[in-house]
């Protein structure tokens, strides 16, 4: 870790108070840093603190206690420069100028930093390429689909290249392909410019395929910081498969490194966890289609509230 | 320096796209710009009617009050066309709209200012004008130095104070979400006082409009320095030269308002 921190949090507290209730410690005492290039999944349960964390690194919030730096910066006292070197996307309120041609929000955009025109015009190309999104330019952005609009939030909170890109819930809404694309855009971006990526998220399949580094938080605290390797051996990494089957079946009890957890309709679906750094979904279904003829199937991952559950029955 | 220039790019490109998006319909920016024209014209009716019943009303005859209506006409359609959306942030409030102005690289004020400009309001800044043509002619004012000063100073002081009494209402609503009618009593009060000779008003109103909220600087006192016209007791006729100066206090004032309401929201977060 030679490199300074891009983040830095100090004790970081906020608490909210409320008329005629008790006061709520949104973010309580919480003390982690990011070097620059790493991408770090943020994850928590609704109300766990992650968007007010957020807040205040971009200076909307000032904390009750503790410090907050964002590239050396006090995101308070330099907010301007702060914005010049970060790019956020919040899944719920747009960047964009709704009224108005997709490609004129990016011009906007460009005065607003400050932007030579050339550069903009070459960046946003690039964007439009890599986010495929050359169909929608000319259209005005409240006519974009949830989709179309998000790579398009994507797409201006980059527009001035920061050097920390926080996305907060980015595929939330999406359908498979849409957020199967969106991570691979993000990770050619990180591959490409070392963009530092922090992401919050309930999707377990963000977590998994783009984060090397996960922080989950609770209650305004930090529950665990480590690899999604080490997260899964904390918490199991346990996946389900459910099975349609053609006929009637007995229950698939023996199917190896897999634990039968429910049979319904007569055995015409079946569940099977099992553990991913054990056995692959290939292998069990393999095994299963050997037993049984398979008609559908799908794969269910742990929600982020299953995994927090489990960091506190793990740690107890 | 750059910075500034840079800035000011920023700001021209972002009025120049709104402007685009008012005028691209039209048929709708025609009827709004109608409609404002139509409230001018009602309120110049309200001075007539007025008029037709009394001889003078604050020590102003008809051709007195038709100078007043318009001077105050004409700063008031310009803040309004400038900064009338400023009361809109509860909406942005809620809307997160806030949020994104934070994560940009330019001061908040700044770009809830140029988020917008009220095109329509050409409406009611025509009646003003053709008002003021008339209110030249029946009062037989000529363009002397002296009187282009008065009424260029006039301008400008009188839209930058109707301006600053709306930047002092939005940073209240910083305070106090969905209490627009206190910030509509400031704003809407103010700016019906300043279309009335200050006069009209018993001392401690006269007071309120004058030394508290500026609105007498905004046309009344300007007219009573270009007409020539007498004094009142709290009203020195010199007063009148003083708008830049009440101007200049009134934006101090809302701006150190509009801090405040910047820092509150930002301790009591979104």
């Amino acid at each position: 870790m030679s490199a300074a921190p891009i983040l830095a949090l100090d004790r970081l507290t906020r608490v909210f108070r409320r008329r005629g209730g008790d006061p709520i410690r949104a973010v309580d005492g919480m003390t982690w840093a990011v070097t620059p290039g790493e991408s770090v999944g943020y994850i928590g349960a609704n109300g766990a603190g992650k968007s007010t964390t957020i807040k205040m690194l971009t200076g909307i919030l000032r904390p009750t206690s503790g410090t907050v730096r964002t590239g050396g910066l006090d995101p308070l006292r330099r907010r301007r420069d702060v914005a010049r070197r970060v790019g956020v996307v919040f899944g719920q309120r747009s960047q964009l100028w709704w009224d108005l041609p997709l490609r004129e929000s990016f011009t906007i955009l460009g005065a607003i930093h400050g932007l030579p025109r050339e550069q903009v015009r070459r960046r946003s190309a690039t964007l439009v390429e890599q986010l495929e999104m050359g169909d929608t330019l000319d259209m005005p952005v409240r006519q974009l689909s949830l989709g179309q609009r998000m790579r398009a939030e994507i797409a201006a909170a980059l527009l001035h290249a920061p050097e920390l890109l926080v996305l907060d819930e980015p595929t939330i809404g999406l359908d498979v392909l849409s957020k199967q694309r969106l991570r691979e855009f993000l990770r050619a971006e990180r591959a490409e410019r070392g963009t530092t990526l922090l992401l919050t998220t309930h999707d377990m399949g963000d977590v998994e395929r783009l984060c090397e580094r996960i922080l989950v938080v609770d209650h305004g605290n930090l529950a665990f910081d480590g690899s999604f390797p080490a997260l899964a051996a904390t918490v199991g990494a346990e996946r389900v498969l459910v099975v349609d089957l053609a006929a009637p079946t007995p229950p698939l009890a023996d199917v190896p490194r897999t634990r039968l957890l429910a049979v319904e309709g007569d055995g015409l679906r079946q569940r099977l966890a099992f553990d991913a750094t054990a056995t692959t979904a290939a292998a069990v279904l393999a095994a299963v289609s050997a037993r049984a003829e398979v008609r559908d199937l799908t794969i269910e991952e742990p929600g982020i509230e299953d995994v927090v559950r489990r960091i506190y029955s793990a740690s107890r | 320096m750059a910075d500034l220039r840079t800035d000011l790019h920023a700001y021209r490109t972002l009025l120049t796209a709104r402007v685009r998006a008012q005028t691209a319909y039209r048929v709708s920016f025609a009827t709004d710009v109608l409609g404002t024209l139509l409230v001018g014209l009602t309120e110049l009716a309200e001075v007539y009617v007025i008029f037709h019943n009394v001889p003078r009303l604050g020590g102003l005859t008809l051709a007195e009050a038709l100078m007043l209506f318009a001077l105050a006409n004409i700063s008031y359609s310009l803040a309004d066309m400038l900064v009338g959306h400023l009361d809109t942030l509860p909406a942005f409030i809620r809307a997160g709209t806030v949020d994104a102005f934070y994560l940009r690289p330019l001061p908040l004020l700044a770009q809830l200012i140029t988020s917008d400009i009220s095109l329509r309001r050409f409406g009611r800044l025509g009646v003003g004008l053709v008002t003021f043509g008339i209110a030249l002619r029946i009062n037989e004012i000529g363009w002397s130095g002296r009187n282009v000063v008065v009424v260029g100073l006039a301008v400008l002081s009188g839209t930058a104070i109707v301006a600053a009494l709306f930047v002092c209402a939005s940073a209240l609503q910083f305070f106090l979400v969905d209490a627009s009618e206190l910030t509509n009593g400031l704003v809407y009060g103010g700016a019906y006082a300043s279309q009335n000779s200050t006069q009209v008003f018993p001392n401690p109103l006269r007071v309120l409009f004058t030394y508290v909220v500026p609105a007498a600087f905004v046309a009344y006192l300007p007219t009573v320095v270009l007409l020539d016209l007498p004094g009142a007791t709290l009203l020195p006729a010199w007063l009148g030269w003083c708008s830049p100066l009440a101007a200049a206090v009134a934006w101090g004032v809302a701006l150190l308002l509009w801090r405040a309401g910047t820092r509150h929201y930002q301790g009591a977060g979104g």
